[in-house]
């Protein structure tokens, strides 16, 4: 139970600053309105509302979840950490702590999104929100591992999305395909290799974490 | 030294014999002479490009591999020459990565009509290219040798875990023209050749001397990178 004392830390300091928080938020509300403004009157389709959703996802989550890392690096709190901690734990609370943040930017995202756009209709509800959860899970820990690795480089903010974009493309792949599928009403069988995809991918990625994250936290 | 050159000749004279063979030969619709591919359905003569097009995607798959096997080894005993050996086939890949996503988008261009399609494989391919980019950006952001060894090492091995995705997964959900696909007849990643006997000699021959030249070329890259490192070392110590 030592890492959700790390989370607990996190958390806190999260709330009293709440730079990512602010920082997040804001990043949303700009990307969904440049997106509003570049459309303007015209009609956009179901479908590429499906795929814009996901657009808005991926940069939110680009602006903010390499925090979790490089804030220790910054305040020059990892060697404390280290002492305090084995790697695992650290893992884990960083973890939770991104999953949570990733989990409410993207519920906001998405009410912000469905209420702002009128083609964005989900027929098949409980695929899409079985989707949802999975793809939250692992944007949260492959952001997580990439912003372990970032955290140790000397040009953090641009070589975040460079690094994340092709560990993330397959995620993102799938869940566009199944956004669409869910937005067709189709039923739930159809959807069944993405889901598996989406499960496959957040275990495999897990267990690369866990395995890759003390050579990184030891560097 | 001796042995080099028998290598350097066999890799030049094989070399040639596939280019002449994969330009030269004619495609005829019944083949009986021993120097004549078939015609492939609405391929016609842009089936030659196969000969140069599949090797530079096999090697760019297999200069990954090989750097992700050094990164390992470097991870395991930390030995600074086998980060360079990485390094050196990250390099050779990104060449032949370019290589084959400008051939294949030729190809495309004159098969399918238009340049790019996001076939899966095409993806694939442009992932790959985006991997080898992003190696590059985190091998300059770090400064220190061991550092930036270790977390090459540690980048390349989580991208390799998205690649069974791209090769097994993502061809079966979404529809692609590449052989192989979720709507083609063939089953399976591996295509089913066409390809008559001897269309398949130089095709294979070819794979051969691709992977034979790229090796030499990984070990005149390796050994290039680590004797830069010694001179720096001896430059620092006088």
């Amino acid at each position: 139970m030592k890492f959700y004392w790390l989370f607990r830390k996190d958390l806190q300091s999260e709330l009293r600053t709440r730079y990512a928080i602010n920082a997040l938020g804001m990043f949303i509300v700009v990307t969904i309105s440049v997106i509003l403004f570049s459309i303007g009157q015209e009609k956009i389709t179901q479908n590429l509302s499906g795929g814009l959703f996901w657009v808005v996802v991926f940069f939110s989550a680009m602006s903010g979840l390499s925090r979790a890392f490089v804030s220790e690096e910054e305040r020059g709190t990892v060697l404390t950490l280290q002492l305090m901690s084995d790697p695992n734990t650290v893992l884990g609370g960083k973890l939770l702590f991104n999953i949570v943040l990733v989990f409410s930017m993207n519920i906001f995202i998405a009410l912000l999104y469905s209420a702002l756009f009128d083609v964005f209709v989900i027929k098949n509800l409980p695929m899409f929100l079985l989707a949802f959860v999975l793809g939250n899970l692992g944007i949260g820990i492959s952001s997580t591992l990439i912003a372990a690795i970032i955290a140790k480089a000397n040009t953090k903010g641009t070589l975040y999305p460079v690094l994340s974009f092709p560990i993330l493309l397959p995620l993102f792949l799938t869940l566009i395909e199944i956004t669409k599928k869910a937005m067709e009403g189709v039923p739930f069988d159809e959807g069944f290799i993405e889901i598996a995809t989406l499960v496959s991918y957040d275990v495999v990625m897990v267990a690369a974490g866990f395995m890759l994250f003390d050579l990184v936290w030891k560097e | 030294m001796k042995k080099d050159l028998i290598w350097k000749a066999a890799i030049y004279l094989i070399m040639s014999m596939v280019i002449v063979a994969g330009i030269a030969f004619p495609i005829v619709e019944k083949p009986s002479a021993w120097y004549e591919f078939p015609l492939i359905m609405g391929l016609g003569e842009n089936a030659k490009i196969i000969f140069f097009h599949v090797p530079s995607s096999w090697l760019t798959v297999i200069a990954y591999l090989m750097a992700m096997v050094y990164g390992v080894k470097y991870l395991r005993k930390k030995n600074l020459e086998d980060d360079m050996k990485s390094y050196a086939a990250i390099q050779l890949g990104s060449i032949f990565c370019i290589l084959a996503t400008v051939t294949g988008s030729v190809w495309a261009k004159f098969a399918w009509g238009s340049f790019w399609h996001w076939d899966p494989r095409e993806t694939s391919i442009f992932a790959l290219l985006l991997i080898y980019g992003a190696l590059f950006a985190l091998r300059s952001a770090i400064e220190n040798d061991e550092k930036r060894a270790t977390l090459s090492a540690v980048y390349s091995i989580i991208a390799f875990i998205t690649v069974p995705f791209f090769i097994f997964i993502m061809p079966r959900i979404m529809t692609g023209l590449h052989p192989g696909s979720a709507d083609d007849s063939n089953a399976g990643p591996v295509v089913n050749f066409k390809m008559n006997a001897n269309m398949q000699v130089v095709f294979y021959v070819s794979l051969a001397v691709f992977t034979m030249l790229y090796f030499w070329m990984w070990k005149l890259g390796s050994s290039a990178l680590i004797l830069n490192e010694k001179v720096k070392k001896l430059k620092y110590r006088s």
